[in-house]
Formats: C-alpha cells, sequence, structure tokens
C-alpha cells in the first residue's frame, strides 16, 4: 500500500475543510518540526541524498555512526539481500571523530533541521569524549548512543544486551552532555523493555529501537556465508513485526519518547509504529529501495491524520485500541 | 525516475537487450557508469539491482534518447527484469558512479578492450566513445577488443564491435571459436608484440568477473601500462551512502558505487 492510498475514497462535506494536523513533535527535549527522521547508517551524512531529497524538510537528519578513530569497517561482501529483507555488516566503518569536526559537520552550517550524531565506541570513556567533543557544536542538536556494538571494555560484550552495560554507559555519558540523549535499543535480547528502563534510569531522554536483529545466509554452493564477516544484521519489511511489537513493550514500561524503526516502507507503517507507542519513526532501509520514502512518508502521515481528524501528530502517539 | 521500456529482447542464452527512453540526465553519462534498476514495487526483490550502460543513444532527430542495458538472466531480480514487456515502465537511478576516465585515454596510445563474458555491457559504450573520438580517422590498429565467452553461443557484440571499426579478437573457455582459453590468456599472447620494451605505449580497459580483472591487473603492472578495470560488488543504496559495496585498496576500502565502478587496476587490493 503506497502512502497515496491511505486516503483514497476520502471526500470533505460541503464546507468542511480538512485542519491541517501540527506535525511537532517533541523528543525529550528536542523538538522536531515533524515525527519523520532516517535511520543511521542508511542516510550516509545526509549529502549523498541530497539529489533525491530536500532533507530540511525531515524532522531530523541521523549520521553514519562517528567513533572515536578511524574504522576501516569489515571484510566484504558486505550487503546481501534476504527474503523481505537485508543482511549488513559494515562494521562501523568511518573517518573517525576528527575528520567528522574538521571535514563534516561545516556542511551542515546551513541546515534547517535537526542534526542527530550517532555515537559508537569501545570503551564508555570513548563515547563520552565524543559526546563532549560534538557538544560545543551549535550544527549538534542530540546524540544517539548507538550500543550496538562489541564492548571492548567488558570484554566484547553487547552494551544493549546487558541492562548493568546499559546503565553504566548512559550514565557516564549523561555527565558528558546536556544535550538530549537518544539511547539506540538492541532487538538482540530477551526483553527490551528493561533494557529500556535501564537506558532511563541512566539519564537518557529518548530511546529509539530498533537496530538490526542477528542473522546469516550461507552460499551452499561454496559453503561459505554470504558475507565477510559471517553474520550481519538484519533489516527492512522482514523485522517489521518485530520491531512493532518491541516498541509496544517499552512504550508500556517507560515513560521516554521512542523513535520506532525496523522496516518502515510507507507511511501505513509508520503510522503503525505511532499508534504502537512511537513519539516519531526513522526510515532505514527503504532509502535504499525509493531514496525518497522519507517524505513520502511524513506526506502520508499528515494525510492520515488529517484523514482521521487528529489535530495533532502527538495525539496518535500510542493510541492502540485494546478494548 | 520511471524510464519507458521501448524494447526488451533475448539475444542468446539468457542474454537480453533491454532499450529505455532516456532523459536529458543521460546525456552526458559517461561509459562505466550504470543504473539502479527498481524491478518489482513490492518487497521482492526489494533492492535496486545494478546494471550498466551499454549504450546510450541520442542521434535521434527529436532529441529522444535512448539507453541500452545488455544483461544476463542470473537470478531473480534478472529474470523478473526479462519478463518486462515495451510500453512498461522501468524505474532507475542514474546515471550513477564514475566511469572509465576518457581523458587519460592518450589517443596516440594502443587501447586494448577485454571483457570477460557479461563483462562486455559497459565496454561497447566505451568502444562507442572512443570511435566517436578519433571523429572519423578509423580506430582500426588503434582500438583492440577482446571478447571472451564460456562458448561460442555466449559471445556478445562482435558484430557490433566490428561496425565501430575496432579489431576483435574472441576467445572461448572450449574453443568452440577464436582461441581456445581464457581471454586473459589471449591477451598475454597479444601484449608482447605491441609493447616497444619498457615504454608504457598501451591502456588496457576491462570488465569481467574478479578473477579475472585480477590477471589484467597483473599483466598490466609486469608490462608497465595504466588499466582501467570495472568491478562489481553487491550494492544497497548505489549512492555512496551505506558503504555496502566497498573494494579494498591502496588508500583503504572505496565504494564501488561511488568512487568506481571503474578503478585504476593499480589501486585494487586483489587479495583483499
Ligand atoms: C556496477 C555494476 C554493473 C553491472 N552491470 C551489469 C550489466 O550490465 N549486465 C549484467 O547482466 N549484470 C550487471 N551487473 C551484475 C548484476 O547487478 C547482477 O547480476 C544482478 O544484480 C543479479 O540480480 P538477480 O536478482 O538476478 O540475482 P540474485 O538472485 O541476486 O543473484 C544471482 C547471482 O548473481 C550474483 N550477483 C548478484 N548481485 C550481484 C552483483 N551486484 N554483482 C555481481 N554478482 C552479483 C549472486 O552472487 C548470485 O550468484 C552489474 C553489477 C554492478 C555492481
Ligand atoms: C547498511 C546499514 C547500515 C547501518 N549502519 C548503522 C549504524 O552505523 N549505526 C546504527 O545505529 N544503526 C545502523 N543501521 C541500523 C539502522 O539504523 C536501523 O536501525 C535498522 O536498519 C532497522 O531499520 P530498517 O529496517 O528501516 O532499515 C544500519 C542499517 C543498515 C541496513
Ligand atoms: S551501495 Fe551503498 S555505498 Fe555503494
Amino acid at each position: 500500500m503506497t502512502a497515496r492510498s491511505l486516503t483514497q475514497g476520502r471526500s470533505y462535506g460541503e464546507g468542511e475543510h480538512p485542519v491541517k494536523p501540527r506535525l511537532e513533535v517533541n523528543i525529550g527535549g528536542l523538538e522536531l518540526k515533524n515525527p519523520v527522521m532516517v535511520a543511521s547508517g542508511t542516510f550516509g551524512y545526509g549529502d549523498e541524498f541530497a539529489d533525491y531529497v530536500d532533507i530540511n524538510k525531515l524532522g531530523a537528519v541521523v549520521t553514519k555512526t562517528i567513533t572515536k578513530s578511524r574504522r576501516q569497517g569489515t571484510r566484504p561482501p558486505r550487503v546481501y539481500e534476504t527474503a523481505a529483507g537485508m543482511l549488513n555488516a559494515i562494521g562501523l566503518q568511518n573517518n573517525g571523530l576528527q575528520d567528522f569536526i574538521d571535514n563534516k559537520i561545516g556542511k551542515y552550517k546551513n541546515l534547517k533541521t535537526k542534526l542527530i550524531v550517532s555515537v559508537g565506541g569501545e570503551t564508555n570513556e570513548e563515547y563520552a569524549d565524543i559526546v563532549s567533543a560534538l557538544s560545543a557544536y551549535k550544527e549538534v542538536s542530540a546524540f544517539e548512543l548507538n550500543i550496538s556494538c562489541p564492548n571492548i571494555e567488558y570484554k566484547d560484550k553487547i552494551i544493549a544486551c546487558d541492562e548493568g552495560l546499559t546503565l553504566r554507559l548512559v550514565k557516564e555519558v549523561r555527565r558528558a552532555t546536556r544535550l538530549p540523549l537518544i539511547v539506540k535499543l538492541s532487538p538482540n535480547v530477551t526483553d527490551i523493555a528493561q533494557i529500556a528502563q535501564a537506558a532511563q534510569e541512566g539519564g537518557a531522554d529518548a530511546v529509539s529501537l530498533v537496530n538490526t536483529l542477528l542473522g546469516m545466509a550461507i552460499d551452499v554452493k561454496s559453503r561459505k556465508s554470504v558475507l565477510g564477516n559471517i553474520t550481519g544484521g538484519l533489516s527492512g519489511p522482514a523485522i517489521k513485526p518485530v520491531a512493532l511489537r518491541m516498541v509496544w513493550q517499552v512504550h508500556n514500561r517507560i515513560n521516554l519518547p521512542i523513535i520506532g524503526m525496523g522496516g518502515i516502507m510507507n507511511a501505513r507503517d509508520a503510522v503503525e509504529f505511532m499508534i504502537a507507542g512511537a513519539s516519531a519513526v526513522a526510515v532505514g532501509t527503504a532509502n535504499f529501495v525509493e531514496p525518497k520514502t522519507s517524505l513520502e512518508v511524513l506526506e502520508g502521515i499528515s494525510d492520515y491524520l488529517c484523514e482521521h481528524r487528529f489535530k495533532t501528530a502527538s495525539e496518535l502517539v500510542g493510541s492502540l485500541n485494546v478494548s | 525516475m520511471k524510464l519507458e521500456i521501448l524494447s526488451n529482447v533475448i539475444l542468446k542464452e539468457d542474454h537480453y537487450l533491454l532499450e529505455l527512453s532516456a532523459p536529458q540526465d543521460f546525456k552526458e553519462a559517461l561509459p562505466g557508469q550504470f543504473v539502479h534498476c527498481r524491478i518489482e514495487d513490492s518487497c521482492d526483490p526489494l533492492l535496486r539491482r545494478p546494471l550498466s550502460l551499454h549504450d546510450v543513444d541520442f542521434s535521434a532527430k527529436q532529441g529522444l534518447g535512448i539507453v541500452r542495458v545488455l544483461y544476463k538472466a542470473v537470478g531473480r531480480g534478472t529474470q523478473l527484469l526479462a519478463s518486462r514487456k515495451p510500453s512498461m515502465s522501468l524505474d532507475v537511478l542514474g546515471p550513477l558512479g564514475k566511469g572509465f576516465d576518457l581523458k587519460t585515454l592518450d589517443t596516440k596510445k594502443k587501447i586494448f578492450i577485454v571483457a570477460g563474458g557479461i563483462g562486455v555491457a559497459p565496454l561497447f559504450f566505451l568502444a562507442k566513445q572512443l570511435a566517436a573520438r578519433s571523429s572519423g580517422r578509423p580506430v582500426a590498429g588503434k582500438v583492440v577488443v577482446l571478447v571472451g565467452a564460456k562458448t561460442k553461443e555466449q559471445v556478445l557484440c562482435e558484430k557490433e564491435f566490428k561496425k565501430l571499426g575496432c579489431d576483435v579478437h574472441i576467445s572461448t573457455d572450449d574453443g568452440s571459436k577464436g582461441f581456445k582459453g581464457r581471454v586473459t590468456d589471449l591477451l598475454k599472447e597479444l601484449l608482447p608484440s605491441t609493447l616497444p620494451a619498457g615504454r608504457q605505449a598501451l591502456t588496457i580497459c576491462a570488465c569481467g568477473p574478479k578473477p579475472m580483472l585480477a590477471v589484467v591487473a597483473d599483466l598490466a603492472k609486469k608490462n608497465n601500462c595504466q588499466a582501467q578495470v570495472s568491478l562489481e560488488e553487491f550494492m544497497g543504496c548505489g549512492l555512496g551512502a551505506c558503504l555496502g559495496c566497498v573494494i579494498r585498496t591502496t588508500s583503504g576500502y572505496q565504494r564501488i558505487c561511488h568512487d568506481g565502478p571503474v578503478f585504476d587496476a593499480g589501486e585494487i587490493l586483489w587479495r583483499g
């Protein structure tokens, strides 16, 4: 179903004018002009999509995850298509914090939307260092902590898979900035709401979910994994039901705003996430399929709100009918 | 953008020629560039498929352009593409990527074009541009084309290259046509006789499977000549954003969709 078809068949009575709904949302102190953003790692630094999307129309742009030092990333092949989804193992390839400051941040000078920097690290200190260094730049509006990478400090454990590690990391990074902190959760856990609670206790302003689900695929001819890294992260429509369920669970457990993502291909998907409890949504894999998806989603959400007589986007959030 | 399918016909065993109506965006397109094609509106296949520009033709009167794509049906996406009929449309992004560097292709030097299998697709467009550049002067003796295929039935574009005036050599793995063996063995045979000792008097442009390109790169190095190779990898965005399509080079991982697909062979770390 396309964004357009959401409003098909709707006709307004005489003298009846649809009121333009208010799209602004507040994500833990971060004021967004609308609830649609792009997911980290699927939109580069924004400029790669400039020919297709006026990024200033988005609620926010989230960068590829930045680490303190340069990371060369994993051995190719790095992406592979699976049923209604894709596997990726990029390994957080990026040029590091200093390069971001020297060569990238300046490009956002005239940005007319919010810039959220995704931050990764191997130790808690690295996260705190990046956040503290970038807080000084007025271009940066908020941080998203990508805590789904292995943490060397705790013997290669994934932070987001452990309550205690999540709590400690968020606490430490909290001290490094006054800007809104969004904690990005991993779906590879038994109880995601428990981790979300730890993030809340640590001082997070919002949570975003989900990151990719761990997966793999094998080429039976060579008996090799299709990915250089052997395993990778699954994203796209295949994971949407799982992601949606997790948003609903987290929404029921904590009080922080949620940024929902995982397989959003169109406005209907996005509306589902909002009904389940997401205050904002992020478009990821769909950017590869159609670079304009994020703007189509935005338009479709607005149409939906109009059609269903919502005056604001926030009214829709968590409005699941459980009767 | 949605381009109208003008025709889509089978040439030989699983090999198809697709013609699309092309807007002005393609007028300056370079050989080696590609279009990133959305085959289905649904989720299967989900990702776009990269296909090289086989030819871009704006010679028609009304200024209407044609983009040609030569492809081999190897899996779900390309098989579905093969079933598309004229007057349907195909959603493409492009032209994308960095093509062959025509500026560094010295017209005084001999140019060897080496095609392995479906790798011939972008090389016809290259040969055509080289022929156009020589503005009427014959390219025979200047542009040498080596077309490698598994069997006689899979040899592509022979006539077309000849029409452009190129010297054409064929190799087949089974010896059913031309030289018996790999196209790189044929290249090895043809190279020494044309190379004045120690002087870099020729350039190689190649496209084909990675192991073949590795041999081409090695031969180029040994003969002290420049080689440009067009590489392939699975792609996500096709726009340089996802870092999914990388190849290891002397300056780290580079994106095939954005920094390539055409690279200087000397930059590639083939065993990476
Ligand atoms: C820059 C670029 C230009 C290309 N130009 C052409 C062209 O002009 N004509 C043409 O026929 N093909 C071309 N290819 C290869 C083409 O993209 C793949 O054959 C196609 O994506 C396969 O899709 P599928 O759904 O049919 O097969 P799938 O079911 O996805 O895969 C079938 C088989 O094809 C292989 N394959 C899939 N994708 C790729 C890929 N991107 N590169 C290499 N092998 C792949 C898989 O390993 C598998 O064995 C190009 C690739 C790149 C990267
Ligand atoms: C190619 C690719 C690269 C990604 N890189 C990152 C990253 O650097 N940091 C991060 O937090 N998430 C990364 N993700 C995860 C996405 O941001 C998103 O959480 C996930 O893909 C689910 O959403 P989707 O199904 O809409 O793609 C990446 C996803 C993909 C497909
Ligand atoms: S396919 Fe995304 S960077 Fe090349």
